[in-house]
């Protein structure tokens, strides 16, 4: 049995899948045998060192990995304040940190015989991943993604079509990324024997979070030791997106207990947190149960989910991952949000000062960099997590700025 | 004892299989839905199972997606449910009533005071379909200590090791699902149920019924001679949706229409034994 040890944050979830009051497995009796399936197979697969030689190769060979820690100079020179560097997930294979998650839950897929892969998207970012791993190891893949994000992201919708994925529009509900979400797993529920549900972020029935976190914490390892090399020491800032969390979890997570390190989780506030149109779960939501786990959640009075809005589709998801929850209400972690214009002008800056466009999911977190790093002390060292590059929202930056293409 | 308890006793005293049937609790409006909640024991059901309408019904199929889907537009709440049973029970102090959602809804009224607004209204169980065994802290334990039956759901993936954890804090009745997937889709295989129904009923002495994929009145006649009853409800819920006008509300005739649906099903599971 894991007791949580009250001096350190990184040894949830309890064997209940809970991190405090969060997380757990809310799902129907169908699915149960599935996840308990799969907890094993993963508790066997953790311990395995043929498993993580195999996955270590393809992050080198197939994803880039390790992605480089770059001191972005002449940014920090214009904010004058905190040196700044990125973690250039965006340099990964299929253009984000996606792909370490994915290669990860297939080789599980692949250990335990199965032979259909699902999975739900809303940029098309973990779809298109998803379906690259799958061409890679010849397995049928079936993507759900919102009609209206099918019509809102055709480049990655084409894309997923190239490597092989049938995309499904999914009209129920309202459409988007939580009803992608509803529609995969009722797939599964209807596909028991062969099909593995691979989910894109740390939400999900136990074990999903803490398994998407441990295979995206390949990102904060490798800073840590990247820092360590080029600052001497442990920085004071890291900073991170947050749609469902998991690029955040991914740097956050081996920094958890060290003391002297400041975390900032940065939320899509869309027009603003205190308007209808934002995505920010811990800002504007409350605890409620989703998607096979309690976390915090966008919803009415009569605990009904409503829709989450962000310039961003990879952050337009009206809950957030229960490690997140969690580390909240333990005030580990520090979540703000920034608007639609903000992200627009970091990302403005970010293309002008450092020749790298970001996606419009981290140019989130580099809009709070703009705001904290004037503040700060030249000697001070931020990472921000650059987990996506900017190619997939081209088109809603042009629309945004009245440019056509 | 309970409501459901009764009706099981009689059922077994008359050899018939219980016919059960699955209404969108608001759809298509509320006043509609309360009328035809009235007229539904007249028309032979044994027991009503009422669905509490949410935006993110993860296992049901699109038939009652869209009945949750109308019954929000139409303003209904979890209040509202409540006191449409109660005024149903004001009538009728003998069907069972049954609240089939999903927890959300339930965690965000608070469960003590759900508990007893339930109980209150005149409740007799609840199906949580995100709520297994797990999770029976949450919302199983406090409702059989208020006098709530808690009926789980056994499915075809629930396997020998498995079935004494779902068995263990049921109550009132136990409901089969017959098949992998939503409501609404496939349809049972009368043997594989009649296989499923003997494996249950060899660790419990509570009734099984069974549900999910039942659309006509014959396979409700053939599975009732297997099981202890029958649950029908995407079918229902379609005669409702193919009388609705172009603004969503009722065409002359629904509940009439709907009631005598109700009533073919119900004869033929309460003949099937002949
Ligand atoms: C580049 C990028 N960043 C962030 C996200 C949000 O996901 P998460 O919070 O799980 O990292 C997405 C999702 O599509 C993405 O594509």
């Amino acid at each position: 049995m894991t007791v949580q040890d009250p001096n350190s944050f990184r040894t949830g979830p309890d064997e209940d899948g809970r991190f405090g009051q969060f997380g757990g497995r809310f799902v129907a009796e169908t699915l149960m045998p599935l996840i308990l399936d799969l907890e094993k197979a993963w508790d066997d697969a953790k311990t395995d060192r043929s498993f993580k030689t195999e996955m270590e190769n393809l992050w080198r060979y197939y994803v880039g990995r390790p992605s480089p820690l770059y001191l972005a100079s002449r940014l920090t020179e214009h904010l004058g304040g905190a040196k700044i560097y990125m973690k250039r997930d965006e340099l990964n294979h299929t253009g984000a940190h996606k792909i370490n998650n994915v290669l990860g839950q297939i080789l599980l897929a692949r250990r335990m015989g199965k032979t259909r892969i699902i999975a739900e998207t809303g940029a098309g970012q973990h779809g298109v991943a998803t379906a690259t791993v799958c061409a890679k190891f010849g397995l049928k893949c079936v993507v759900f993604m919102g009609a209206t994000d099918v019509e809102r992201q055709k480049p990655n919708v084409f894309r997923m079509k190239l490597l092989g994925a049938e995309v499904v529009p999914v009209t129920s509900g309202r459409s988007t990324l939580k009803d992608a979400m509803n529609e995969a797993l009722r797939d599964w529920v209807t596909n028991v024997e062969d099909t593995f549900y691979c989910i894109g972020t740390v939400a999900g029935p136990h074990p999903y979070p803490a398994m998407v976190r441990d295979f995206q914490s390949i990102i904060g390892w490798e800073a840590k030791s990247q820092i360590k090399h080029a600052e001497g020491r442990m920085p004071d800032v890291l900073i991170a997106c947050i749609g469902g969390g998991s690029n955040a979890m991914g740097l956050f997570h081996p920094f958890l207990d060290e003391a002297d390190v400041k975390m900032i989780g940065v939320e899509a506030g869309g027009k603003g947190v205190d308007t209808d149109e934002h995505a920010a779960s811990l800002m504007g939501g409350r605890p409620g149960v989703l998607h096979g786990n309690r976390t915090y959640l966008l919803q009415d009075d009569d605990g009904q989910i409503v829709e989450a809005h962000s310039i961003s589709a990879g952050l337009d998801y009206p809950g957030i991952g229960p490690e997140h929850a969690w580390l909240k209400e333990a005030e580990r972690v520090e979540y703000v949000s920034i608007k639609d214009d903000e992200a627009l002008e970091a990302f403005k800056l970010c293309c002008e000062m450092e020749g790298i466009i970001p996606a419009l999911e981290p140019a989130h977190a580099l809009a709070h960099v703009m705001k904290i790093a004037p503040t700060m002390d030249k000697k001070d060292v931020i990472v921000l997590n650059m987990c996506g590059r900017g190619d997939k929202d081209i088109f809603t930056v042009a629309e945004a700025l009245g440019t056509e293409i | 004892m309970s409501r459901i308890q009764q009706r099981f006793a009689k059922l077994k005293d008359e050899n018939r299989a219980a016919f059960v049937s699955f209404v969108m609790a608001g759809d298509p409006k509320p006043d509609t839905f309360a009328k035809l909640l009235k007229g539904l024991p007249a028309a032979g059901v044994d027991i009503i199972e009422v669905g509490m309408p949410f935006t993110d019904p993860m296992a049901d199929g699109p038939a009652i997606q869209l009945a949750g889907q109308r019954a929000i537009a139409a303003g209904q709440t979890l209040k509202g449910t409540l006191d449409a049973i109660a005024t149903f029970r004001k009538g009728d102090d003998e069907t069972p009533i049954v609240l089939m959602g999903y927890y959300n809804p339930i965690f965000n009224h608070g469960v003590e005071a759900f508990l007893k607004d339930a109980k209150e209204a005149g409740v007799d169980g609840l199906i949580v379909v995100d709520l297994p065994p797990e999770e029976d802290a949450e919302l199983c334990l406090p409702a059989r200590a208020a006098g709530l039956d808690f009926i789980r759901l056994a499915t075809p993936t629930t396997d020998e090791a498995r079935l004494p954890a779902v068995l263990k804090n049921t109550s009132g009745f136990v409901y089969y699902v017959s098949i992998t997937g939503i409501t609404g889709a496939g349809s049972a295989d009368t043997g594989a149920v009649e296989a499923a129904m003997a494996r249950i009923k060899a660790k419990t002495d509570l009734p099984v019924v069974v549900g999910f994929g039942v659309k006509t009145p014959e396979q409700g006649a053939e599975l009732a001679k297997v099981a202890d009853g029958v649950v029908v409800g995407s079918a229902i819920i379609d005669t409702i949706a193919g009388r609705l006008d172009r603004k969503g509300g009722p065409k002359v005739g629904l509940i009439k229409n709907v009631t005598a649906f109700v009533k073919s099903l119900a004869d033929a599971v309460h003949s099937a034994r002949g």
